[in-house]
């Protein structure tokens, strides 16, 4: 029935069909406007009163051919566009993007900009985890949350401001470091933010974790056992939630996450509560690897690799010498070539495991960019979580696994 | 015609068009409470301090377009909006306003109707109220206001029971349906030892008060009961594909249920116009504002239940409470008179 639909034909919207056992299923098009599917998302449903028989996504309504376009822009071309797949945290995919590309210059930022390229990575997460907390709060009814959520992420999109001007689309992240320099105030807002947060965390708490209307909206409802979220290759809380240790900050450690203390937080039971659970608890972790970067940081010290060919020069020098000037004119103009070769870069986005592949022919713009976007992957496991849940479920799950249609869609 | 008939009439009127009045600043006051409980400003570019708010969201609604949808069952789909809107200030009839007063040598009564099963008259006007949403669900041809309608009638069916045998346990205690007579029982006074407390029924049947206060939010389709509607699921659910004054009539008939089921709450609960200076009708609205603070309050906070959370809690835990409530009651009561 839901292939029927797909296909255009029109459905008569009062008829309700006898199916061959003589139980009477509905289907219900939810989407792709709807205000819980976060975004153009489109799920099929086939409900039975309101018990759900089948749920069947469609996909693609934010399509905009993402890594087509990656192959078409000189490599530091691209780094817009990654901004504009997970909207919500746009400086971890800068993040993921940069750090694929350096790896296939085979160049590294210098200690300084490494930390802050941290900070900005936690940050990111803990705004997306605040914009997940509040809708999925919405979703569930508790109205208020999304106002608190987003006050507190207007603290982080402040510092984001900031640093680089920008507060939603960051384009933040540069090769080799940052070309600019960071703003005085901006070491005093992070520390602020990190003393203010926990204490606004709590309060989120005290509304949600011990309610028992919430619980029961939550507590049993869209498990996943820990078998189906390794075959569905979940990651991220989804996978976590289910109790399967695997984050890749752990993993396989990039930047200095292996310089750092933090817990990977895991559930037992593997529904939308522990989910939640399991965000919470790496908002706090991310609050104690910003804290310790901040002290680790060196307080001086050069942002970027400026000796590199791939790096952005100097802006000092391009109006001073004629060097420069040339070599910035290039590097703008014509980019720069790595390497011929191949690399895939993951990083521990807010959704899950973000990789980034890139192959290299020799050429300023990539033979292939390709995206492995964490929630893509997660929105799988909602038909099998909808199984024989509720029609007000639905909402619950497509609000657990987390996902931007910009970083779905690509 | 007969004065006191014509006296009713003129009551009628000047209720209705302050519980209109009501209902729109209504609208007001919730929007500026939930801002301040969520942090934000709410209206305040209409008129000072957004006072002009209501009656600027009223003319918008007036001349938006009118759609009927073209599967609509059109009859139907006219008719379940005046029914919801008309029945709910209906409700208000037997409520009183406080005692006699005399205008122009007459004797006027501060009520519309004092009849002697007021509460039953109020329980069935209530749940016809239902039958708005539950036509309008069916006859809008939408699936989502399809399910909005089943819920309703489910749900309302549910809680009617609830609310009804919450107030047994008044009714056993004051020995009568009409509110007058249950108003005046309230406004005597209950000596404990040295304390001197009012004889309102919240204080002899605090249990039935709390369930009553839970029903009454489901019986008006509010958050955390508010899944008729279920903004995030169902999108509006039964008055999706409501537009224009046609909407208007659902959300007038849905603040004006509130108010009503205020007002009498704090008619039975907590003694109406009785308080502990100068009698009136101004206790009746304090006491009636509570309770629309606390549908505000709980508006904010909770999460929405689920369809059959919300089935579980009314049949498993309401109705066994309720039944046991009445069952103390009713043997304190035999107790009371001797009779046991």
């Amino acid at each position: 029935m839901s292939l029927e639909i797909t296909q255009g034909t029109p459905v008569e919207i009062s008829e309700e069909r006898a199916l061959t056992d003589s139980r009477r299923q509905m289907v219900l098009n939810m989407g792709p406007q709807h205000p819980s599917t976060h975004g153009v998302m489109r799920v099929v449903l086939t409900l039975e009163g309101e018990t759900i028989v089948d749920c069947d996504p469609v996909l693609g309504y934010l399509h905009r051919g993402v890594e087509k376009l990656g192959e078409t822009h000189r490599y530091s071309q691209f780094v817009p566009w990654t901004d504009r797949t997970d909207y919500v945290a746009a400086p971890s995919n800068n993040l993921g993007y940069i750090l694929a590309v350096e790896k296939l210059c085979g160049i590294e930022a210098p200690e300084r900009a490494t930390y802050w390229r941290m900070i900005m990575g936690e940050l990111a997460r803990l705004a997306s985890h605040l914009v997940w907390l509040g809708t999925h709060a919405l979703d569930i009814g508790a109205l208020s949350m999304s106002l608190y959520c987003f006050r507190e992420r207007e603290l982080i999109l402040d510092i984001f401001e900031t640093f680089c001007g920008a507060r939603l689309t960051t384009n933040m992240m540069e090769m080799g470091g940052f070309s600019r320099p960071i703003p005085e105030q901006l070491p005093g807002m992070v520390r602020d933010f990190c003393n203010v947060f926990p204490k606004m965390q709590a309060e989120y708490e005290t509304l949600l974790s011990s309610n028992p209307i919430w619980l029961s909206r939550t507590r049993g409802v869209g498990v996943i056992e820990p078998e189906a979220a390794i075959s569905y290759s979940l990651t991220g809380a989804c996978l976590r939630g289910s109790g399967i240790n695997y984050d890749v900050r752990k993993a396989t450690p990039y930047l200095y996450y292996d310089r750092m203390e933090f817990e990977v937080p895991l559930g037992t039971r593997g529904d939308v509560y522990d989910r939640y659970l399991v965000r919470m608890e790496e908002m706090r972790q991310s609050i104690s690897i910003i804290e310790q970067c901040m002290e680790q940081m060196p307080t001086d010290g050069p942002l970027a690799l400026t000796e590199s060919p791939y790096v952005i020069p100097e802006h000092d020098n391009v109006m001073k010498t004629a060097e420069d000037m040339q070599r910035h004119f290039i590097w703008v103009i014509k980019g720069f070539s790595p390497p011929k070769g191949e690399v895939y870069q993951a990083i521990e986005h807010s959704k899950g495991e973000l990789g980034y592949y890139l192959v290299s022919d020799g050429t300023p713009i990539p033979y292939r960019v390709r995206l492995r976007t964490p929630d893509f992957v997660n929105l799988q496991s909602l038909p099998y979580m909808a199984q024989g849940a509720a029609l007000a479920d639905v909402v619950a799950l497509i609000g657990t696994i987390d996902i931007v249609l910009g970083s779905v869609d690509r | 015609m007969d004065a006191n008939l014509l006296s009713s009439y003129i009551f009628a009127v000047i209720v209705l068009n302050v519980l209109l009045g009501l209902m729109a600043y209504m609208t007001y006051i919730e929007r500026k409470v939930m801002a301040a409980m969520q942090d934000r400003i709410g209206p305040n570019r209409t008129g000072p301090v957004g006072l002009l708010q209501p009656i600027a969201d009223g003319l918008k609604l007036l001349v938006k377009e009118d759609i009927i949808p073209k599967h609509a069952d059109r009859r139907i789909f006219l008719l379940a909006p005046l029914l919801s809107f008309v029945l709910a200030p209906v409700a208000a009839a037997v409520i009183p306003f406080g005692d006699s007063i005399t205008v122009f040598g007459h004797e006027v009564n501060l009520y519309v109707a004092d009849i002697n099963v007021a509460v039953l008259y109020f329980l069935a006007i209530g749940s016809m109220g239902v039958f708005g949403i539950i036509l309008g669900g069916y006859a809008s041809a939408n699936r989502y206001s399809l399910l909005g309608g089943l819920r309703a009638a489910a749900q309302v069916i549910s809680y009617e029971i609830i609310l009804g045998l919450s107030l047994i346990g008044v009714i056993i205690l004051s020995g009568s349906l009409s509110l007058v007579e249950i108003v005046n029982q309230q406004s005597e006074t209950l000596t404990i030892g040295p304390l001197q407390l009012p004889n309102w029924f919240i204080l002899s049947q605090p249990l039935a008060f709390i369930i009553f206060l839970i029903a009454a939010v489901a019986e008006t389709n509010r958050a955390p009961f508010d899944l008729p509607e279920a903004e995030t699921e169902l999108i509006g659910g039964f008055h999706t594909e409501y537009s224009g004054f046609r909407f208007s009539f659902f959300f007038l008939a849905e603040y004006i249920s509130m108010i009503v089921i205020s007002l009498f709450a704090a008619t039975i609960f907590l003694g109406g116009t009785d308080g502990p200076i100068q009698d009136g009708v101004w206790w009746l609205a304090l006491k009636a504002c509570i309770f629309l603070f606390f549908y505000i309050w709980l508006r904010t906070t909770v999460p929405r239940f689920r369809y059959d959370q919300l089935m579980g809690l009314a049949w498993k835990v309401l109705l066994p409470l309720v039944l046991i409530n009445i069952l103390l009651t009713g043997f304190i009561r035999l107790w009371g008179l001797g009779m046991l």
